[in-house]
């Protein structure tokens, strides 16, 4: 694979602008020329612990970004700053070519725009499963009653729940609970979708169906930014893959070269112990 | 879908545990009538029962007092409905202004710390006290009757209670749900109505509803103001015959108007368990 497509933590900031689509981008569809989501030189640190350092990433329109590496490596935390959940410590988050991270940004404004989906599904036990895909429709942007259920209807039918819509979600297996869970998230039709570590928490009969409704999500053209520890699904799904080592993106390139030619002694041995 | 019918070895078991079944039934009914009886002997023969039974069971005065009480009764209930409602709105809001995080807030939530710790540590029967005398002797309010200075006690004493209760109810909906809302783009105030109280109330509603029983009964307490409800009419028919029955039936009717409420909450309770939680409760 291309090696400019790769870039060490070094030289990272400044030569990401102009860096060229990568892989699957020139699918034939042109490339936009602003990113979804850039991040430029985003620091966090919890205490003395510096959890990430000068993160530069650019996601763009109809890119799925796997991000990967070892637990504490700043992954969770990348994702909750881009959400603002998390505050930052310094850089800038832009999206859509907006700086987020400004104190002044409309906070729910920006999080209605962008999709997320836990680890832990984190469904409101006390709403129907209807009621959980349509509240940020309902209450965030305004949509009546009527159409939201129509779309919500229509997502889980086509997801293969539809005769769950008026269950509560302790009924569902965790499996289903996560692809509704992953429902709820795009049922506003976010610009961006982040996914935490999505089927972490589930049983590795479940981890298929999460992950093939990803696929069909990508297939349909959403951007998504996600951690996971799924290896194989990485590789075949992701347009590129960044491995985060101690806060700092060490490595990020297309699949095949990231996964086959590591050059980071880190992601060699992160690699090697998750043999992907 | 025909079930197949059970084995010899379930049959037996189905047996053995209906055996079990009827005769835990039969030593629980003898045990108390044992009990029962025993009491009622000891209690008829004390030396002093003719003249209880003459002063507390009077048939006739229990007949005679009845229709007065039950009016009061009826003043009693709407207080009641009354206080109610405030007691959820004012407990409600203190609940939310001390779950308060931001320090912009500090001083309202000292404001609602201090409420609670005064009116919980207070007897009502002193802010009954103070509210249905105090606060029409400072001359600005307009005159109203003793049952509405009672109510606003009421409200103030109880609303600190539903708060702490609500406030623990709060606390104890996993903070993800509200990680969850807020980054589904709901504002801090649609997280607290549409995700956490409504997840905090189911989790605290039999300590709602034995605080609700309990200012049930204290409404009775209005009547130190002068608001003739059940408790002042049976004093009023108890002044008039010398005999203590009419606060027995008071007694009983406010029993009575409790036990319906007790068991609505008892199945609300459960069909809400069973629906959110079904299976894998032990």
């Amino acid at each position: 694979m291309s090696e400019p497509a790769r870039t060490g933590s070094g030289e990272a900031g400044a030569s990401r602008a102009s860096r060229p689509e990568d892989g699957l981008e020139a699918l034939g569809a042109s490339p936009t020329p602003a990113p979804v989501l850039e991040l430029r030189g985003v620091r966090k640190t919890f205490g003395e612990h510096e959890v990430l350092r000068c993160i530069d990433l650019a996601v763009h329109r109809h890119e799925v970004i796997c991000v990967i590496g070892a637990s504490g490596s700043g992954k969770s935390t990348l994702l909750k700053t881009v959400n603002l959940l998390e505050g930052i410590d310094d850089g800038e988050i832009l999206l859509q070519g907006t700086d987020i991270a400004d104190p002044r940004t409309d906070v729910d404004g920006v999080r209605g725009r962008i999709g997320v989906v836990f680890q832990q599904f984190n469904l409101f036990p006390h709403m129907r499963v209807l009621d959980n895909v349509t509240l940020a429709s309902r209450q965030v942007h305004g949509v009546p009653r009527a159409e939201a259920e129509a779309t919500a209807r229509r997502l889980l039918e086509r997801i293969g729940l539809g005769d769950f819509a008026d269950a509560y979600p302790d009924r569902l297996s965790g499996g289903q609970q996560q692809r509704v869970a992953i429902v709820r998230a795009i049922a506003s039709d976010p610009e961006l979708l982040l996914l935490d570590e999505v089927t972490s928490a589930l049983d590795p009969m479940l981890v298929g169906e999460v992950l093939d409704l990803v696929t069909e999500l990508k297939r349909q053209g959403s951007t998504i930014l996600m951690t996971t520890h799924e290896m194989h699904f990485a590789r075949n799904v992701a347009d590129r893959i960044v491995f985060l080592h101690r806060g700092e993106v060490v490595e990020q390139g297309p699949p095949a070269a990231v996964l086959d030619a590591p050059t980071h002694p880190a992601l060699v041995a992160f690699l090697a112990r998750v043999h992907a | 879908m025909t079930v197949p019918a059970p084995s010899q070895v379930e049959l037996e078991r189905r047996l053995y545990r209906r055996q079990r079944g009827r005769r835990s039934i039969a030593v629980s009914v003898v045990s108390t009538l044992v009990v029962v009886a025993v009491v009622w002997i000891g209690v008829v023969n004390t030396p002093g029962w003719a003249a209880v039974q003459q002063s507390f069971f009077d048939p006739r005065t229990a007949v005679e007092s009845f229709p007065d009480i039950l009016l009061g009764l009826w003043l009693n209930i709407r207080i009641l409905f009354f206080a109610s409602i405030g007691v959820a709105v004012l407990g409600t809001l203190l609940a939310v202004v001390r779950g308060l995080r931001s320090p912009v807030f500090f001083p309202l939530r000292m404001l609602a710390t201090g409420y609670t710790d005064l009116f919980r540590g207070l007897p009502l029967i002193i802010v009954l006290y103070l509210v249905g005398f105090g606060l029409p002797g400072l001359g600005v309010f307009p005159r109203q009757p003793p049952e509405v200075w009672g109510t606003i006690a009421i409200v103030l004493t109880y609303s600190s209670y539903i708060a702490e209760v609500l406030r623990a109810g709060m606390e104890a909906v996993h903070p993800s749900q509200r990680l969850a809302a807020r980054s589904l783009g709901l504002s801090h105030a649609k997280t607290l109505r549409l995700v956490v109280l409504p997840q905090a109330i189911r989790k605290v509603t039999p300590a709602l509803m034995n605080d609700f029983v309990s200012m049930q009964k204290d409404v009775g307490l209005v009547s130190i103001l002068g608001a003739v409800d059940a408790v002042r009419s049976a004093q009023i028919a108890q002044a008039e015959t010398y005999n203590f029955t009419p606060y027995l039936v008071a007694g009983l009717l406010f029993v009575v108007i409790s036990l319906p409420l007790i068991r609505i909450t008892d199945a609300i309770a459960r069909r809400q368990q069973q629906r959110e939680q079904i299976g894998g409760t032990v």
